[in-house]
């Protein structure tokens, strides 16, 4: 039997998400005709003989030479990802922070300007400021979703513009449509942190954005047990990203790359869990009355709900609320009464997991600094897994009745 | 806890050590002791790992026993099962036991001096009379393979328990997600955790899960003496794969159900063995022992001929044809030239086993995806002449 092409056919029929989680970027007959892909160690490639080797160098022959610059495993998981994503390319990293940085690192230069929308994960925010801040790289922050403010400062040097959507941990959503126009406008690139949408819930590609990056230590592995980055994109836009990173180094190994593509097998099964978990939670909590309030993009009451329900599929599993009349010790308590969450920071695999920001992420932030990014003492982040739902409420209403 | 939530956590504690949400893949083959004479929890590999300890927690969880072992792979399983008897008992088993089983029944076990003998567990009355005063294990299948016949898991705990002897259920394509026969009065239940436990075409694997605390030490007394053991790593992604195991059961459970209701009105097929079709024989007792569908197996046989149907095999693009099941793959087989080629065909045909059948293991991919994709396929029997033309 000859090897059928890869899915996606261009050829064959249009296939649906699942489809592609399980099968995108896979060779239909594999190495010893085995059904899953194999892990490929090798740390060197070797060839049959010199002119083997000269011919690859001057003819650009698609194999393998070195891991640094691409191995057989990851080069599935980036095909996989590029389908979900509808991207050209994909290039996968050790980390989400290797895939930013790398990316920031290829895409500026000394005395080019970024734009940011300030509610982010905070360590992007700090290599924006701090790391590049070093080498003549300039940020500007404007508050989440201010377009004019973004708008105000894009000038002649501004390179890129950065945003999470949803961000972390208010949640709000960004009008892709709106985003992608201002960079096309300017002549300015975008790049989306889709993190916690999923291309499950948002294909930012398909509104014009220029590079999507994903931490897929969350939802895509999806199981809290691999650390990994992606970007994803037109393969143009690609070129001098994936260059860098054959001299940087930033590789995901082997090993954690094929956790990642069979976390990817359930991956549609599993948003659909953490969608229908977080929608449900968060309605619970809402009408909770130790709860003031809850920021969850799938509730009316969200300041982006309308743009949420315009552009996502579903609203993820990650739910921030505020417990009522409460301080850092009573909002503890909260957190240490929960049962099926365990403490801890993370987000997006199959095991819930809560926190209060203050103690995680922003301990080392005044108070005077994570108020200006509103982070707030009663401030709770629970990233709802894909257990049972009345089990979930059931802990959380016993933690906060308490 | 519900089934899901204990999927993920039971047996998935925190690790005390560092905290790690997932706890650390233990490949150590030895420990260190106490002292002398004194012994830790856990000693050398094959009595016991922390990794396999984990699997075998969570599995006792979901099949609701006191105790579970993972084994090497399935067959290892169902071994260690027969290593209970002794020369002069007798086994009985159902007909439609995986080939495997049977194999290791009538070609292994019965070498030690033990009988076997085979009678469908379908038709009670016969069942029941072939329990013999030596019959000391029963040993059967629900839904059987590949004819997906459907087993009274109850009524046979009546009749083995009647008899003095044990009931083992093979619950593979079941999954505890459908199916917990120790609550059905069964004694042993054993997967091939290869299959939907695994659920990703990647762990060999086996386990048996037991209700009674004296028993699950007789069995940890063999598996420990002979060491099928199942190793970490294996250990790691079964569990791994067990904490979607509900989600993607369920799912693919009712695209199955989809596929059989468009192939019953195809008259491309001549019939859909389902038990999820109201039609199907053992469609009742599916209904009451199986929770809520009935599995992501399925059978059709095609109005045509040998050849037909291995085309319609051969010509499908995303169900892969390969033996195996219960993987987020869809696979597709022709039993009559794959898993029961090693049948003479007047047997097999005897054991209902016909030319024109297709089996299909139904995996994640989406209902339209693999309905075009088998519709495709199917353009073979028309052309082939099937019934509707005759
Ligand atoms: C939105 C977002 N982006 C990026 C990252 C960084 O990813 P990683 O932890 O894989 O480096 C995280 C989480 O840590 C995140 O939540
Ligand atoms: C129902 C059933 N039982 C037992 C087995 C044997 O399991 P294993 O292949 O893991 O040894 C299989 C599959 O091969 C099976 O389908």
């Amino acid at each position: 039997m000859t090897n059928r092409p890869r899915l996606p056919d261009p050829n064959g029929p249009e296939l649906a998400d699942s489809t592609l989680a399980v099968h995108a970027g896979e060779d239909r007959l594999k190495v010893g005709n085995a059904m899953t892909d194999a892990i490929f160690c090798s740390a060197t490639y070797t060839f049959p003989d010199t002119q083997a080797a000269i011919d690859y160098a001057t003819l650009k022959l698609p194999r393998e030479e070195y891991g640094r610059y691409g191995n057989p495993t990851e080069r599935v998981a980036e095909r996989k990802l590029a389908a979900l994503e509808g991207g050209e390319g994909a290039i996968l990293y050790s980390t989400g922070m290797a895939a930013i940085s790398s990316l920031l690192m290829a895409t500026l230069q000394s005395g080019d300007e970024v734009v940011l929308f300030d509610e982010c994960y905070h360590r992007t925010r700090e290599l924006c400021k701090k790391h590049l801040g070093k080498f003549g790289v300039v940020t500007h922050q404007v508050p989440a979703c201010d377009y004019e403010r973004m708008e105000a400062a894009i000038n002649e040097r501004t390179r890129l513009l950065i945003s999470e959507s949803p961000t972390n941990p208010h949640l709000s959503v960004v009008d892709l449509e709106r985003f992608a126009s201002l960079g096309k406008k300017h002549q300015v690139a975008t790049m989306i942190d889709a993190t916690l949408a999923t291309p499950y819930n948002v294909k930012p590609l398909s509104y014009g954005i220029d590079y999507v990056v994903h931490s897929c230590t969350k939802y895509l592995g999806g199981h809290n047990d691999l650390l990994g980055g992606a970007v994803i994109g037109s393969e143009q836009a690609l070129e001098p990203v994936r260059a860098l990173r054959g001299a940087t180094g930033m590789c995901i190994g082997p090993h954690e790359v094929y956790l990642l593509l069979r976390g990817i097998k359930t991956f549609e099964l599993r948003m659909l869990r953490h969608n229908e978990n977080g929608l449900r939670v968060a309605r619970f909590l809402e009408g909770h009355p130790r709860v003031e309030k809850v920021y969850y993009p799938g509730l009316e009451s969200h300041r982006d709900h309308e743009v949420a329900k315009r552009t996502m599929r579903g609203y993820g599993g990650l739910i921030t609320f505020l417990v009522k009349d409460a301080d850092h010790v009573q909002t503890a308590a909260v957190v240490d009464a929960t049962t099926i969450p365990r403490i801890g920071p993370s987000l997006g695999g199959v095991e819930s997991l809560i926190e209060q920001p203050i103690v995680m992420s922003y301990h080392s932030f005044t108070k005077e600094q994570r108020e200006a990014v509103g982070i707030r003492d009663n401030m709770i982040r629970l990233a709802c897994g894909i257990e049972n739902p009345e089990d979930l409420i059931a802990d959380l209403k016993q933690a906060l009745e308490r | 806890m519900k089934f899901r939530t204990r999927a993920i956590h039971v047996g998935n504690e925190r690790d005390p050590l560092t905290g790690a949400v997932v706890r650390p893949i233990h490949l150590a083959t030895t420990y260190v002791q106490p002292g002398a004479g004194e012994w830790g929890e856990f000693d050398y590999s094959r009595s016991g790992n922390p990794t396999r300890k984990a699997l075998e927690t969570t599995l006792a969880s979901l099949e609701s026993g006191c105790g579970a072992l993972a084994y090497a792979s399935g067959m290892a399983a169902i071994h260690g099962v027969t290593m209970l008897l002794s020369a002069g008992d007798h086994v009985l088993a159902g007909t439609d036991v995986y080939g495997g089983t049977y194999r290791l029944l009538h070609k292994v076990v019965n070498r030690a001096g033990i009988d076997v003998s085979l009678a469908p567990a379908t038709d009670l009355d016969a069942f029941e009379a072939a329990i013999r005063p030596e019959t000391r294990l029963v040993w059967i299948e629900s839904p059987g393979n590949p004819l997906l016949s459907i087993t009274d898991i109850a009524a046979c705990a009546e009749i083995a328990h009647r008899h003095g002897a044990l009931l083992g259920v093979d619950n593979t394509f079941a999954t505890p997600v459908l199916t917990r026969p120790l609550e059905l009065g069964a004694d042993i239940v054993m997967h091939s955790a290869t299959k939907y436990l695994g659920g990703h075409s990647d762990v060999l694997g086996g386990a048996l899960v037991v209700r009674d605390k004296e028993l699950y030490d007789r069995l940890y007394f063999l598996q420990n003496a002979t060491g099928a053991v199942l190793a970490p790593l294996e250990s790691f992604l079964c569990s791994r794969g067990i904490k979607t195991l509900e989600l993607r059961v369920r799912e693919q459970c009712r695209t199955a159900q989809r596929l059989a209701e468009w192939l019953d009105g195809d008259d491309r097929i001549a019939r859909v063995l389902y038990p999820g079709l109201p039609d199907h024989p053992g469609h009742a007792i599916a209904a009451r022992q199986m929770d809520g569908a009935f599995g992501a197996m399925l059978s059709f046989e095609v109005a045509g001929d040998f050849a037909a149907a291995k085309r319609v095999a051969e010509s499908t693009k995303l169900f892969q044809l390969a033996v195996s099941l219960g993987a987020v793959e869809s696979l597709i087989e022709q039993p009559a030239s794959m898993s029961h080629a090693s049948y003479d065909r007047d047997a097999r045909l005897a054991h209902g086993i016909r030319d024109g059948l297709i089996r299909l293991s139904v995996g994640l991919e989406d209902f339209e995806d693999l309905q075009g994709d088998l519709d495709q396929a199917l353009a073979w029997i028309s052309q082939a002449g099937g019934r509707h033309l005759a």
